[in-house]
């Protein structure tokens, strides 16, 4: 068993058109390392160069925004799904 | 009870008391009812607030149309606040918004410019920002407003303080982040204690489709180092609260309630194992303008298509 991310259309150009990609558990910021080790270009894309999350992105581990976890240090086990999305206006509204 | 005017009506909005929803001991669950509101949405609060602060500022004069990128809500209410100060208003709407919600405002006499539905909130911003341009306009733009702010800190917020002093949790739908800014920062001012929690709604992939991230959407007016947390909530689950809400407790509240009720669930048996306490849960709107999506009538995985379908947050 393993992590399934699910990646974003913006950023499937990155992965080979891929939707959702298999990594090992650990934590986000390993699952980014290893995400950016497969997918170069991706790097720049979900953290900033300083190896922060992006504005405009929200990492969900299951349903939770990471943020208001551990951020990049949110452990992240078997059968987990970590979901990257874009920031968009939020509706209600 | 007399009122001069509609507008006397807005805020000051029931807390009730939800026990069937709250299975977590030592935990009491509160809703507040937004639904209450003239044209049935806590948006009343901030339309009123906008509209004043652009008469105060001098920018909104009798021959200007207020211009809004709305889901429906506070184009409603700002139809209605036109209305009675004898304002034009436009909508700039996505064209996948409730019938209900084009059918109200059509009623005020909005007068209506679609949006790409596809892009969600997104495309009516970036589409009202451009008609701005124009000088016939007034744009109070809800995303960027502090009187959206302020209306939630002057009203909401204070309003829960006077009715549960010593609450410990408070929950709220994520749209402009309004809410959870102005009635959230009051609240920590009474105890920072409190806990702020959003309830978000995980949109279609066609809504995240943007060709760049820089457009990327984050309301001026959000400030996520105030929220203790955030959880995205399918539009599965927040029907079925939803119809939980009516079944258990007779409440009637727009979709978005089952979100919050699902997420103040969680932040119950953390509370829980906290020591307890009170959650504050803020219904955004009544049933009423989601009724043609048949969530509370038909089989889940209809509702669930046909709830997807529409805008529903």
């Amino acid at each position: 068993m393993a992590v399934e991310v699910r990646i974003p259309t913006v950023f499937r150009k990155f992965t080979g058109g891929s939707g959702a990609v298999e990594v090992q558990p650990g934590t986000v910021g390993s699952l980014f390392e290893q995400l950016e080790t497969r997918y170069p270009d991706l790097r720049g894309q979900v953290r900033t160069p300083d190896g922060q999350l992006h504005r405009f992105v929200n990492v969900y581990v299951n349903d939770e925004d990471a943020r208001y976890l551990e951020k990049l240090e949110t452990k992240v086990t078997e059968g987990d799904t970590v979901s990257i999305l874009p920031s968009v206006a939020g509706g209600q509204a | 009870m007399k009122y001069k005017s509609v507008l006397d009506l807005v805020g000051n909005t029931p807390l009730v008391e939800v026990p069937s929803l709250c299975p977590t001991p030592g935990v009491r669950m509160w809703v507040k009812l937004e639904g209450q509101n003239p044209t049935g949405s806590t948006k009343d609060r901030i339309a009123l607030a906008m509209v004043e602060a652009g008469e105060a500022s001098g920018e909104l004069t009798k021959e200007k149309i207020i211009l809004e990128p709305t889901s429906g809500n506070t184009g409603i209410a700002l139809a209605m606040v036109a209305k009675t100060r004898g304002y034009r208003f436009t909508a700039v709407l996505p064209d996948n918004a409730s019938s209900e919600r084009t059918s109200l405002l059509e009623a005020f006499g909005a007068e209506i410019i679609s949006s790409e539905g596809a892009k969600g909130s997104n495309g009516a911003v970036a589409l009202a920002q451009k008609l701005a341009a124009d000088p016939r306009y007034y744009m109070p733009f809800q995303y960027g407003s502090q009187a959206n702010v302020e209306a939630h800190y002057q009203g909401t917020g204070r309003e829960i303080l006077d009715d549960l002093p010593e609450v410990k949790a408070f929950v709220a739908g994520l749209g402009t982040g309004g809410t959870l800014m102005g009635a959230g920062r009051r609240l920590k001012e009474h105890d920072p204690g409190i806990k702020v929690v959003a309830a978000e709604p995980a949109l279609g992939q066609s809504v995240y489709g943007l060709r760049s991230l820089e457009e990327g959407y984050v309301p001026p007016i959000f400030d996520p180092d105030l929220l203790d947390g955030k959880v995205m909530v399918k539009a599965r689950e927040s029907i079925l609260w939803t119809r939980e809400l009516l079944q258990k407790e007779g409440i009637f509240a727009g979709i978005s309630a089952g979100a919050v009720i699902w997420v103040a669930q969680r932040v119950a048996e953390r509370l829980g194992d906290d020591g307890g306490g009170d959650i504050v849960c803020l219904l955004a709107d009544g049933g009423w303008k989601y009724l043609s999506t048949e969530a509370w009538t038909e089989e889940i995985d209809t509702a669930e298509a046909q709830v997807e379908e529409v805008l529903w947050w």
